[in-house]
């Protein structure tokens, strides 16, 4: 166990590469009641969030989601965060590192007419993996009212509120592994004895930190505080893909000067998956070096990956350096390493997509 | 031959002047899932507590020090293709390198298995 955010949480169950695995191939069971789940209630609340993070937040229709960065007036990244049309209210998931400093932003930010209401009574489960689907539909849980979608009618980056008997439950087809799955909000009261329930079902075990952290980066997904900092701007980090085509023309966002500027390929550094040559891992903190020595960049997240069984990386190098292929040299600890540039994800994305014909609905 | 043990969980098996050094089952439960050991070439000097060896797990990075000076006899090159035999064998075909040891009074203050246990069960 250690302390994480200020919580106490498991490294590991069983082992950590026995967990990864597990959930690549079957479903993982993930306590993540760390994090911070916020609601925005208010008329207006889309278009104020819309002041400080770059997505298209009015455009969501209800039962929708979208990743999108909180960000710094100058621009700077203050959190990557999961924000749901809820219906009557926007509801966010933050990072539990990071949650007090955002609530106090979004105060500082938002109008009065937005309600801020941190749900701090809830707990918040993940459930990851090929199997999650199968594993979830085998407890009894519907849709909320007769008509509304249980948990297998999502797709990807759908949400709906469903219950298990009585206990409302706030479900969503997301995570952040690179698989299918869900994350299931459960109020505190009940949240034991639905990861009990789940945990008994043959086709999942419960998975702690250390393979979250290595699932999430074979998956090539950012994690904040490492990957991504009040530093980092969202095109050198390699997330385009969340600054929505209407809010770049609109440019009407914190820090949306200094932002498009880099857009769509002016950044001067950029984070590039590595995979590392020989079999030693290199770990956040080791230098990326040119020919004389000198750093140019950072490696902010590696490890072994236990799915292609060598060491991965994340880090920050010379946009020049960053096409596939390209060889880096990183230094850890006075000893040379050899990383070759590759496209991320490490690892291929499974998620559970709308079939083509009804992509646009 | 004896066996003996350090605080940073480390075993020694002595013959004469000669030291097998590895890592206890402890250390290795500690680490997790081993993906890579680097151990001293034979020929290298060692000083006590000074770095001998890497053993990363998929969790972190820790160095190996050696419990007693000496010159390496050999590593075990078994662990390069095979780092998991820390974990499967750690107290005997997960051992890291033979030694001569400099100085056998340097044995002098270190564990015996009944002491080591007592020690685990006291962290």
């Amino acid at each position: 166990m250690v302390d994480f955010a200020g919580y106490q949480m498991p490294i590991q169950y069983e082992g950590i590469m026995a967990e990864h695995l597990w959930t690549r191939q079957s479903a993982g069971l993930f306590d993540v009641s760390h994090m911070g789940q916020i609601q925005l209630i208010g008329e207006g609340a889309a278009e104020a969030l819309e002041a400080i993070v770059p997505g298209d937040i009015s455009a969501l229709k209800p039962g929708r989601m979208r990743y999108t960065l909180l960000l710094a007036p100058d621009g700077g990244i203050l959190d990557d965060l999961m924000v749901t049309n809820a219906g009557e209210q926007l509801y966010l998931v933050v990072n539990g590192a990071t949650k007090h400093d955002d609530i106090a932003y979004l105060r500082e930010n938002l109008p009065d007419s937005v309600t801020i209401n941190h749900l701090e009574g809830e707990g918040l489960l993940a459930l990851q993996g090929p199997k999650a689907a199968d594993a979830l539909a085998r407890l009894d849980i519907s849709g909320i009212e007769e008509g509304w979608p249980g948990p297998g009618d999502l797709y990807f980056m759908q949400s709906a509120p469903c219950r298990w008997g009585d206990v409302p439950l706030g479900v969503s087809r997301s995570g952040y592994t690179g698989e299918d799955g869900f994350e299931i909000s459960v109020p505190a009261a009940h949240v034991e004895a639905f990861a009990e329930a789940l945990a008994a079902l043959d086709e999942v075990k419960s998975v702690g930190l250390g393979a979250r952290d290595s699932l999430r980066l074979e998956a090539g997904l950012p994690l904040y505080g490492h990957d991504l900092t009040p530093e980092t701007l969202p095109v050198e980090a390699g997330l385009t893909f969340a600054l929505s085509k209407k809010r770049r023309g609109s440019a009407d966002f914190a820090g949306a000067e200094r932002i498009l500027a880099q857009y769509p390929d002016k950044a001067d550094r950029l984070r590039a998956g590595l995979v590392i040559e020989g079999r030693q891992p290199v770990r956040e903190g080791a230098i990326v070096v040119d020919d004389n020595g000198a750093e140019i960049g950072q490696v902010t997240s590696g490890g072994f990956s236990p799915t292609l069984a060598q060491p991965i990386a994340m880090a920050y190098v010379p946009a020049a350096l960053a096409a596939p292929g390209t060889k880096i040299t990183i230094e850890q600890r006075g000893k040379p390493f050899t990383g070759i540039v590759t496209p991320m994800p490490f690892v291929p994305q499974n998620y559970h997509r709308p079939p083509k014909s009804t992509a646009k609905a | 031959m004896a066996r003996f043990f350090t605080e940073e969980h480390e075993w020694i098996d002595v013959e004469g002047d000669t030291a097998t050094v590895g890592i206890t089952d402890y250390a290795q439960e500690q680490l997790g899932d081993i993906v890579f050991v680097e151990v001293p070439d034979s020929g290298s000097m060692l000083e006590k507590g000074g770095e001998a060896a890497v053993v990363e797990s998929v969790k972190a990075a820790s160095d190996v020090y050696a419990p007693v000076s000496g010159e390496v006899i050999e590593g075990n090159g078994a662990l390069e293709d095979e780092p998991a035999l820390v974990n499967t064998s750690a107290e005997e075909e997960g051992w890291f390198f033979r030694l001569t040891m400099s100085d056998t009074e340097e044995l002098e203050g270190l564990m015996d298995a009944k002491e080591y246990k007592a020690f685990v069960d006291s962290l």
